[in-house]
């Protein structure tokens, strides 16, 4: 039982990771927290249905398609909630304010356009279990970490290796001096809430292929716990997002397998009030550092 | 001189929001007068058209909206539906009763919705006297909130007994698992049933799990059932949460057969369990496929009207607003709310989609149980 509810963790987990890479990237570079991830997130989720059950695509490219229409969004949302604030120099929390606008009207758009009711993808998706007798794993959910860890390693060697990677961390250290150094960090930005929502979209199309369930507001609590789990890992720190998403994942999980059902919440969450006690900074930044990606 | 064209800009949308505004209030004046004259009753029907029980909600809108059409086609006693939002929100739900019991004035209301929400906002139905009829709320304890609280919703107390006895006639299991969602006042009253029925009938309960609305992973609970092996699953969820479950179950190879309780009535919960929800038991007024006239017209009408199959809580909220008629005909009158409450208290012989019906003497329905089973996709009755 141990191994099965370790590789149920590490499946939740690895939804929870790629969430909240969107929220740490982001606020790695603009030191501002979007609340409207997780609705972008869900209507990753929507998009990726809808190639799937009204253009008969693969799986794989409506996952592309979803990050498509994911970094789409994430242009608009730059465009209309981000920038314009940015030019006019007000408070930082004024972004913060603006994403949670365009989350509500997101999440309204939704639920005009698709209707309450949960959906799912086809079962024909859910392919069938695979038994290694310490644990059984069905193929989606194969399909849906190894989709995951994959997203995270590419993010990892774009941000440490490329010339653009160079860029949005240069800009995540500081704006004007990017910009001194000739970096256009307006494009940098751009760059990096486009990519943030692209990863913010497969997530919600990962999500949906293992948990079954797409609806309108399935992406609150979903951008909750990326919030959690931006917190744990250390704001804006990309290995402490992924790391830290493992983390709750397993802990909720076991929370549940040893403990009782009721506190799974709970305890995720507490853990995370502990943690913050004993480094505020996050598991994985230095102090003083503030968490750069 | 860029600040003022600013305050001009909001100077000329104040004014044509308030021009909207008049032209809206002349609307509605009219509209009032028009209800008000001759034989009109106002029914008011607080359900949720949005937020996360909207599915449930647009179903009981869908149900009412039908039956007062084809009420209004046929009978001389006219009816006049006003819809408010509940949300599924305790304090939008008593905001909607509010505004129609004290400014729209309404005869009698259909709703609120969830039994949680009526159990904040039926308290100002009964302090006002307007009879309020819940067609889903199935908690325990609805009616007790005061004398003008009905409900034709068949209360969990009496579905899931009938169901579980049946069940354990048929199938003889001896260990069962309980999973319930904590959060939701409706799931945890059930859950007591569940618990109290299967002490009675000597089954050992091996593990109780829980989970929360709007949960999508359950396979640390279930991992954790698995183990212990029990011959049935008792759940208690909407059908969102139902079907995950089931779904979750088979994949897991979990083949055990599953009760559940009012969500797993639902048309939806069919369509997202799909082939996990063989073996799947409810007990349920609504039969759809009930050798039954009614039944069937009704069926028709609906396919006809919204391209999709009634489910449960269509069905129930289409009889409460025939139910309310039914009263408001017999006590003669479209403004004196105690005596249609009256009337609606003494009502005997009603017989409607969901079966023969009558009110016991605390206004909670007494009618008939089906208790159904899904065999090759289908509900069948169990036997």
């Amino acid at each position: 039982m141990f191994f099965q509810q370790l590789v149920n963790g590490l499946t939740l987990g690895s939804s929870y990771a790629v969430i909240a890479i969107g929220y740490t990237l982001i606020f790695g570079v603009l030191n501002i927290i979007n609340m409207a991830h997780g609705e972008i997130f869900m209507l990753g989720a929507f998009i990726g249905l809808l190639l799937v059950t009204k253009f008969q695509f693969g799986i794989f490219t409506a996952l592309l398609g979803a990050m498509v229409g994911g970094a789409i969004l994430g242009y608009l949302l730059e465009r209309t909630a981000l920038r314009p604030l940015r030019q006019k120099k007000v408070s930082h929390l004024a972004p913060l304010i603006s994403t949670i606008g365009v989350a509500i009207f997101l999440e309204s758009v939704a639920l005009n356009l698709f209707g309450p009711q949960t959906r799912a993808f086809p079962s024909e998706f859910s392919g069938h279990l695979l038994d290694f007798s310490f644990f059984k794993i069905s193929m989606i959910q194969v399909i849906s970490l190894g989709t995951a860890v994959f997203l995270m390693l590419v993010l990892q060697l774009l941000i440490e290796k490329t010339k653009v990677g160079k860029s949005i961390r240069a800009t995540a250290e500081n704006v004007e001096t990017a910009g001194l150094l000739g970096i256009n960090t307006n494009k940098v930005i751009v760059w990096t809430v486009m990519l943030a929502s692209a990863l913010g979209a497969a997530a919600g199309v990962l999500v949906a292929l293992s948990f079954d369930a797409i609806e309108p507001t399935m992406g609150v609590m979903m951008g909750f716990k990326g919030l959690a789990v931006l917190i744990l890992g250390g704001l804006g720190n990309i290995k402490g997002a992924m790391a830290g998403g493992f983390i709750l994942g397993v802990a909720e999980v076991f929370s549940v397998a040893y403990g009782a059902s009721s506190y799974r919440d709970a305890v995720g969450f507490g853990m995370i009030i502990i943690l913050l006690f004993w480094r505020p900074q996050g598991l994985f930044s230095k102090a003083g550092e503030g968490g750069r990606p | 001189m860029e600040k003022k064209s600013v305050f001009k800009k909001i100077a000329a949308m104040s004014l044509a929001a308030v021009m909207l505004l008049a032209v809206a209030g002349c609307g509605g004046g009219e509209k009032k007068k028009e209800a008000d004259g001759g034989n009109t009753a106002k029914i008011g029907l607080v359900t949720a058209t949005t937020g996360g029980a909207a599915a449930y909600g647009l179903a009981i809108k869908k149900g009412s909206e039908l039956a007062v059409e084809e009420i209004n086609a046929k009978s001389k006693t006219k009816l006049a539906l006003l819809i408010e939002d509940e949300k599924g929100v305790k304090n939008e739900a008593i905001n909607a009763m509010n505004k129609l019991i004290h400014k729209d004035n309404v005869l009698v209301v259909s709703g609120p919705m969830l039994s949680g929400t009526m159990f904040a906002a039926g308290p100002i139905a009964q302090q006002a006297g307007v009879p309020a009829l819940g067609t889903s709320t199935t908690a325990e304890g609805i009616t007790d909130i005061g004398n003008f609280i009905f409900r034709n919703a068949v209360p969990e107390s009496i579905a899931i007994p009938a169901a579980v006895e049946k069940a354990h006639k048929i199938l003889g299991f001896k260990k069962v698992a309980i999973m319930y969602s904590n959060n939701n006042d409706m799931q945890v009253s059930v859950f007591n049933t569940y618990k109290q029925v299967f002490a009675k009938l000597g089954t050992e309960v091996v593990a109780i799990e829980t989970f929360a609305d709007k949960d999508t992973d359950y396979s640390a609970q279930l991992t954790k059932i698995q183990q212990l092996n029990p011959d049935i699953l008792a759940v208690a969820a909407l059908y969102q949460e139902g079907s995950l479950i089931l779904k979750k179950a088979r994949d897991m190879g979990m083949k055990m057969p599953v009760i559940g309780n009012n969500g797993f009535n639902s048309p939806e919960f069919m369509k997202l369990a799909g082939l996990a929800a063989e073996g799947a038991i409810v007990g349920s007024p609504w039969f759809p496929e009930k050798q039954d006239e009614k039944v069937q017209n009704f069926r028709k009408a609906f396919k006809a009207k919204y391209q999709h199959e009634p489910d449960q809580f269509s069905a129930q909220a289409y009889d409460g607003i025939y139910l309310l008629h039914a009263a408001i005909e017999k006590a003669g009158t479209v403004s004196d709310r105690k005596k249609v409450r009256d009337s609606l208290a003494s009502i005997k012989d009603f017989s409607g989609v969901t079966g023969k019906f009558a009110f016991d003497d605390k206004r909670n329905p007494k009618m008939d149980i089906n208790v159904l089973i899904v065999k090759g996709g289908k509900f069948v009755e169990l036997k």
